[in-house]
């Protein structure tokens, strides 16, 4: 059943009229994702790729039963456009959208916690690449047929590193349950322990591949996380290791401004409770391809 | 986006927090007459730079007459100030602040921040002002107040009064931290920023609080929401690449290395960096050159990175989804004629239309040297700059 998207799972696109909305949704479609409908203020009643537009999210869940939205809308209006998904009822939005002020994200984040556990809405982004389970659908801005489907999760914040992962294990057979992109951003929607969480629990996963990077606390809640909860091996990679303190690489969130926000910490403490850090990046695939080997051996 | 310590007390200002009388001077003249403008002595008088550390390096004096004023700015003006933040480079000093001097009783710090363990805003504070945080942090982590503010209702009065009597002040200097405290949530969310740091914040001989230094750095996804920061920008602080590149949209952070870098996505970026660090190479730079890139922004990219005269070979490492490797391509061999390279350069290509791409590039005739992993690009560069550059 792999995480978060399926074959089954009703997708909505807010932002579809667009270009980069129209070009994308198309790939989804192609690659078998059920996209049922579309969202774009004004352009209710229209049709995109022979699916309804809506003016609201909430029209759109109501008519077609949506319970995921991709969202490609605009940094000045994607914090809107987060909130209203999560008060028309949708289940998971991922939102793809670079550059997204801080505090914008601060208030959506703190909006998510009005609604009780069971009918939160899990928000994945912004600025990544979307989700996929390989073969069966996608939600997102990435090249679908890098991925073999199989029973490793990935969880990233990047999304070309992202790619780079899957492909390397791709060469070397190991395919994917799902490969989830959490984005770059200070503030972002999950973190590697929320999508841990759902690899645990998910019985088509048996490994998850954890692409980290410098900057932020994330990486050592996962580690906590790991240690007393995880019974799945976990390989890990950390980029960043010749970046500079005090500097953003690229990413607003890649910035190592405390202790313990280095590369090489990052790597001490995901290393001290288990996880198989791969040396460097050309290697997480065979470090993982070790990691399942020996798994098979014991 | 940082700006100067003299815009920032300015803005804090504007929301209520009490800062010294000054004034800023473009000249040695001008910083003599705003000495007087000021009135009684002594001033204090402070190099302008985007760096923190001015004080050690020599860039802030008390000065007990305008004509020392004069005599102390005439040193200062066009000087390269080297701090310990800066580094070698140093900033240039193109302006100062003149203000009065203050009479410290005791130093306090403080800052805003944004926390990404709560995700929301946080106050740290402390009664030993004068040092940075992060020092602060290390040496004498119990001295450290922290506080999150709820972004639903803002900053509480009664977190306020907590706080400022955790600092040990009394009396009216309580309501006047308050006041404070509130001032600077404001301008903080107000305006978007990431930063705004008070230190120290002195409580002066009469018992009254003042913001002897501030510094405040700002969102720049936010930029378009507030032109007035935006405004304030000042490219003379910037490191000269960068500020290039920030004008072609492209994410460009300077190092101090000999391999250009020419990566999409910021995690392949420094992961590509990483690799060529462990095959033994330094990189020049960090570059992302983003989704959707046209043979027209590669060619910005080359020009970005050779602006670095320590470039002596070039790594491109595009993995594309949203990419296609035949522009890519295309964008590298118009580069390769339009730029008039004469260095090295080694073209990995992955994902949507690779076989186009490097068909691109070996059909061209042109020296670049084409690497299938992310491990093969690597070792390429850094074997190719130690090799003489071609004719």
């Amino acid at each position: 059943m792999a995480i978060l998207i399926d074959e089954t799972t009703k997708v909505i696109v807010q932002g579809i009229s667009g270009r980069i909305g129209q070009f994308h949704t198309q790939e989804m479609i192609e690659a078998g994702t059920k996209v049922v409908g579309g969202v774009t203020p004004n352009k209710g009643g229209t049709t995109v790729l022979n699916r309804p537009v809506f003016n609201t999210v909430r029209e759109a869940v109501k008519a077609t039963g949506a319970e995921a939205s991709l969202l490609f809308v605009p940094p000045p209006h994607a914090a809107d456009a987060m909130m209203e998904a999560a008060d028309a009822g949708i289940k998971t939005a991922v939102c793809v959208t670079d550059g997204i002020p801080a505090q914008d994200m601060m208030r959506v984040k703190r909006f998510l916690r009005r609604y009780p556990k069971e009918r939160k809405m899990r928000l994945i982004g912004p600025n990544c690449a979307g989700i996929i389970s390989p073969g069966k659908g996608f939600m997102g801005i990435m090249p679908p047929h890098i991925y073999e489907a199989g029973r490793v999760g990935i969880v990233g914040r990047s999304g070309t590193l992202g790619y780079e992962a899957a492909s390397q294990m791709q060469a070397l057979g190991i395919g994917v349950s799902t490969s989830v992109g959490i984005g770059g951003d200070p503030v972002n929607g999950s973190s590697f322990r929320d999508i841990l969480e759902l690899f645990e629990a998910d019985p088509e996963t048996d490994a998850v591949m954890m692409i980290g990077e410098i900057g932020g606390p994330q990486e050592a809640e996962a580690a906590a996380y790991v240690r007393e909860h995880m019974s799945k091996p976990v390989v890990a990679y950390v980029a960043g290791l010749s970046a500079p303190k005090g500097r953003q690489m690229g990413h607003a969130g890649a910035i190592i401004s405390a202790f313990g926000e280095s590369a090489q910490e990052k790597v001490e403490l995901l290393s001290s409770v288990g996880i198989t850090v791969a040396p460097n990046p050309s290697t997480m695939g065979a470090t993982m391809a070790s990691v399942l080997g020996h798994k098979a051996a014991a | 986006m940082d700006i100067h310590e003299y815009q920032a007390k300015e803005i804090l200002a504007r929301f209520g927090v009490p800062v010294p009388r000054g004034g800023l001077a473009w000249s040695p003249e001008q910083a003599a007459f705003r000495a007087r403008e000021i009135g009684p002595a002594p001033y204090v008088v402070k190099a302008q730079i985007h760096s923190g550390g001015r004080g050690e390096a020599g860039g802030v004096k008390l000065c007990t007459t305008d004509s020392d004023v004069r005599a102390y700015a005439e040193t200062l003006f066009g000087k390269t100030l080297c701090t310990k933040q800066t580094g070698e480079r140093g900033k240039d000093i193109y302006r100062l602040w003149v203000e009065e001097a203050s009479d410290i009783a005791r130093e306090l710090y403080l800052g805003f921040v944004l926390d990404r363990k709560s995700e929301r805003i946080m106050i740290v504070a402390s009664q030993e002002g004068g040092t940075e945080i992060e020092d602060l942090a290390e040496e004498q982590p119990d001295t450290l107040i922290r506080m999150v503010i709820d972004p639903a209702v803002g900053l509480v009065g009664y977190q306020a009064r907590e706080l400022a009597f955790e600092l040990g002040l009394e009396g009216p200097q309580v309501n006047q931290m308050v006041a404070v405290l509130q001032a600077c949530y404001r301008a903080y969310s107000d305006l978007d920023a990431t930063m705004v740091e008070i230190n120290p914040l002195v409580v002066t001989g009469a018992g009254d609080l003042i913001a002897l230094d501030a510094k405040m750095s700002f969102d720049t996804n936010a930029l378009y929401r507030r032109p007035e920061v935006a405004a304030l920008r000042d490219p003379s602080q910037e490191d000269p690449r960068e500020a290039m590149a920030a004008d072609n949209g492209l994410a460009y952070v300077g190092l101090d290395g000999d391999i250009g870098c020419i990566i999409n996505g910021a995690g392949l970026a420094m992961a590509t960096m990483d690799m060529l660090k462990l095959s033994g190479g330094e990189p020049a730079n960090f570059l992302d050159i983003g989704g959707g890139a046209s043979p027209e922004r590669v060619c910005q990219a080359f020009r970005t990175v050779l602006s670095d005269a320590n470039v002596n070979v070039i790594l491109v490492n595009i993995f594309a989804g949203i990419n296609r490797c035949d522009w890519i391509a295309k964008g590298v061999v118009q580069a390769y004629k339009e730029v008039g390279l004469t260095i090295p350069v080694v073209v990995r290509l992955a994902g949507t239309n690779v076989e186009a791409g490097q068909d691109i590039i070996r059909t061209s005739d042109l020296p670049i040297t084409v690497a299938d992993t992310l491990a093969e690009a690597a070792e390429a560069a850094v074997a190719h700059r130690s090799q003489p550059k071609a004719a």
